[in-house]
């Protein structure tokens, strides 16, 4: 018989050891699961993994890909740590790409160098604003934020299929779906010549290390940290829960509204009826793969965005569908979870009486 | 008033799904279990029903495979956190990403296939009296059995034994171990229960409601059944109820257009979702009903201290 008996501490090594170990499994399971649908499963996993990124422009686009995922990760793992959670990202990020777009395509025909800045800030007040809205009900009428953050992403993406449909659709376009192309004072600049690498990518860093900062460094940080281990403790010494709620998911909203703008103003130069491959759920795997701290989420993204670029591959070279992606993304988390409950037990085989005898 | 009928038709089968899913999730949640894979689990039923159904001709033999992907969906959660104690916010999260990717996956092959919807009840006579013939003898099978589930349900906590020792375990995990109730088996049972009925919505989607596969086409309803559940606060007889309005809700906008209603079609669209939100933020704004209602163990690990 197998069973868990408590550590008395969270054993540091399987914190990083874990999300090794959970990738590890998950290609294993991958390897099945490639066999199953009759492909090569070194081949497939090859492809998946490796492919991608053996030259140094699949390189540079596992950054593009990686960068929203950081970014919004990097929020979303404050919000966890303090039992927030805020799972509605996508939708914030919707929100951020129409504020800020919207920006863009009010001043269609600017030349001017504060259009970029100026869609920054509305890309993260409209982020910051969508998120306020699920921590207004949570403070104000208890409603779980879980479910009101979801449903505004549903609400999120039918606005933004509405306005491309509609008022925002190009003039001079042919009917279809989408915006005017944004004006180039409203691109994000390219960092790395000859390949998509923007500005967003840069900021994704800056985020990393602010991040950091405020959680080492700041006395909110210091709340985040000890509300997420002593939950108890924290409301004896007095931590405003509700200022925690507010903080967390006005950051995360904020923070994802950016990485929505990026997007928009970034790889896909326009408003569209679909501007994200779901970057705003993967980002909840990213938070925890990258063990809720901003220096692991960087990695995190790193792994996840090559999931999208594997994907991608997959599809192309495999025939596979595309949603091999979103199951290798949910088994991760799977394993992950699973290994983690190595930080606070340890397995131990034998029966119960057996170790009455010890005892 | 001939569109009366239709119209009530469609709130039936619009409701449906989101009966059987709140109802196995409420039963799910009475033990003290949190599980927000529901979409998860709801896709996996579809695609299994649907596949099942489309290659074997059998829709008795998809509705079956229905519940037992989401049995064995639910399965994989109850282990993560019931055996293995992981979060069960973060374990939920985690299986409706599975699902989405897993059903896609199988769906792949699914898309674009056509099959006979579920018949519906035909009793000679009966069934064709004008107005309540159709709406209370012309249904199919999974529509009777969904008010069965939810007046079964209801019974199984106000009368049982056996209710009653789930109602234990989701108040007071400790207690119930301590009178030797075993709190992991029994939790164990109530999350299968919550998985085969989620899986049996997704099931009435594929095989009844729109009898084809679609990617993702629950369309968040795992999550609105979820918001049921704490609509009804946690009672059945408000779930079937609530259940009905968001149905209705829900079919709104195919019937505006015809009324004559020119709103966007989108923001049609958003009501459901938006009507969840008003509906969690007026039941949870009364903390005092929420905390005497709520399991007081959900979400809760529970680990026996021999």
């Amino acid at each position: 018989m197998v069973r868990l008996e408590p550590r008395r501490q969270h054993s540091q090594a399987m914190v990083y050891l874990s999300p090794v170990l959970a990738i590890f499994m998950t290609l294993v399971v991958g390897g099945i699961i490639f066999a199953f649908l009759g492909k090569n499963p070194f081949d497939a996993l090859y492809t998946f993994f490796i492919l991608p990124i053996n030259n140094s422009y699949g390189i540079s686009e596992l950054f593009v890909k990686a960068t929203p995922l950081v970014i919004i990760a990097v929020g979303l793992a404050m919000g966890f740590r303090a039992n927030v959670w805020n799972i509605g990202a996508e939708g914030q990020l919707t929100m951020g790409a129409i504020f800020g777009g919207g920006l863009a395509l009010y001043f269609h025909d600017s030349e001017s160098l504060l259009l970029l800045p100026a869609m920054f800030v509305l890309g993260a007040i409209g982020g910051a604003f969508w998120a306020s809205i699920p921590a207004l009900l949570r403070t104000k009428f208890n409603a779980n934020e879980i479910l009101t953050s979801l449903m505004l992403t549903y609400v999120a993406t039918l606005f933004l299929s509405f306005l491309v449909h509609g008022p925002w659709r190009n003039p001079e376009g042919f009917n279809f779906p989408e915006s005017r192309p944004f004006p180039d004072a409203g691109l994000l600049p390219i960092i790395y010549d000859g390949t998509r690498v923007h500005l967003g990518t840069a900021v994704a860093v800056f985020v990393v290390i602010a991040g950091w900062l405020l959680l080492s460094k700041s006395v909110i940080g210091f709340q985040l940290r000890v509300v997420g281990k002593a939950p108890q403790a924290a409301r004896h010494v007095g931590f405003r829960q509700k200022r925690m709620v507010w903080f967390t998911l006005l950051l995360g909203g904020a923070l994802a509204g950016l990485a929505g703008l990026f997007e928009v103003s970034g790889p896909i130069g326009q408003l569209q009826p679909s501007i994200s491959p779901g970057y705003g759920f993967t980002a909840i795997i990213v938070a925890f793969l990258g063990r809720l701290h901003p220096v692991g989420i960087l990695f995190g993204g790193l792994i996840m965005a090559l999931t999208y670029l594997g994907g991608e591959l997959a599809q192309i070279t495999l025939g596979l569908p595309n949603a091999v992606t979103g199951l290798f993304q949910g088994i991760l988390l799977f394993f992950l979870l699973a290994c983690d409950v190595l930080t606070k037990y340890r397995i131990r085989f034998g029966s119960i009486a057996a170790k009455g005898r010890t005892a | 008033m001939e569109w009366l009928v239709p119209f009530t038709l469609t709130v039936i089968t619009a409701s449906t799904p989101l009966l059987l899913a709140a109802s196995g999730e409420l039963i799910t949640e009475k033990s003290g279990v949190l599980n927000l894979g529901v979409e998860g689990m709801m896709l996996v039923g579809a695609i299994a029903g649907f596949a099942v159904t489309a290659s074997s001709g059998s829709a008795i033999l998809g509705i079956a495979a229905a519940v037992i992907a989401g049995v064995l969906m639910s399965l994989i959660f109850a282990f993560l956190t019931l055996t293995l104690m992981a979060n069960q916010v973060a374990t939920g999260l985690a299986l409706t990403i599975f699902g989405i990717g897993f059903s896609a996956l199988v769906g792949s092959k699914f898309v674009g296939f056509a099959i006979e919807p579920l018949p519906g009840l035909s009793i000679p006579g009966i069934s064709a009296i004008p107005i309540i013939g159709p709406i209370l003898f012309g249904q199919d099978f999974l529509v009777y059995l969904s008010i069965a589930v939810v007046i079964g349900v209801g019974w199984f906590l106000a009368k049982s034994r056996a209710g009653l020792v789930l109602k234990a375990v989701g108040d007071s995990h400790h207690s119930a171990h301590a009178i030797g109730y075993s709190v992991i088996k029994i939790r164990y049972l109530a999350t299968m229960f919550g998985g085969a009925m989620a899986g049996l919505g997704g099931a009435y989607l594929s095989l009844s409601y729109t009898p084809m596969w679609a990617e993702n086409m629950t369309a968040g309803r795992g999550w609105i059944a979820l918001a049921l559940v704490v609509f009804a606060t946690w009672r059945p007889g408000r779930l079937l109820a609530g259940a009905y309005m968001f149905g209705l809700i829900s079919v709104m906008q195919l019937h505006a257009q015809g009324a004559g209603i020119h709103v966007p079609s989108q923001f049609m669209s958003m009501l459901p979702y938006l009507a969840t939100i008003i509906v969690l933020v007026i039941i949870s704004s009364d903390r005092a009903k929420i905390r005497l209602n709520a399991p007081a163990c959900i979400g809760q690990a529970f680990r026996p201290a021999h």
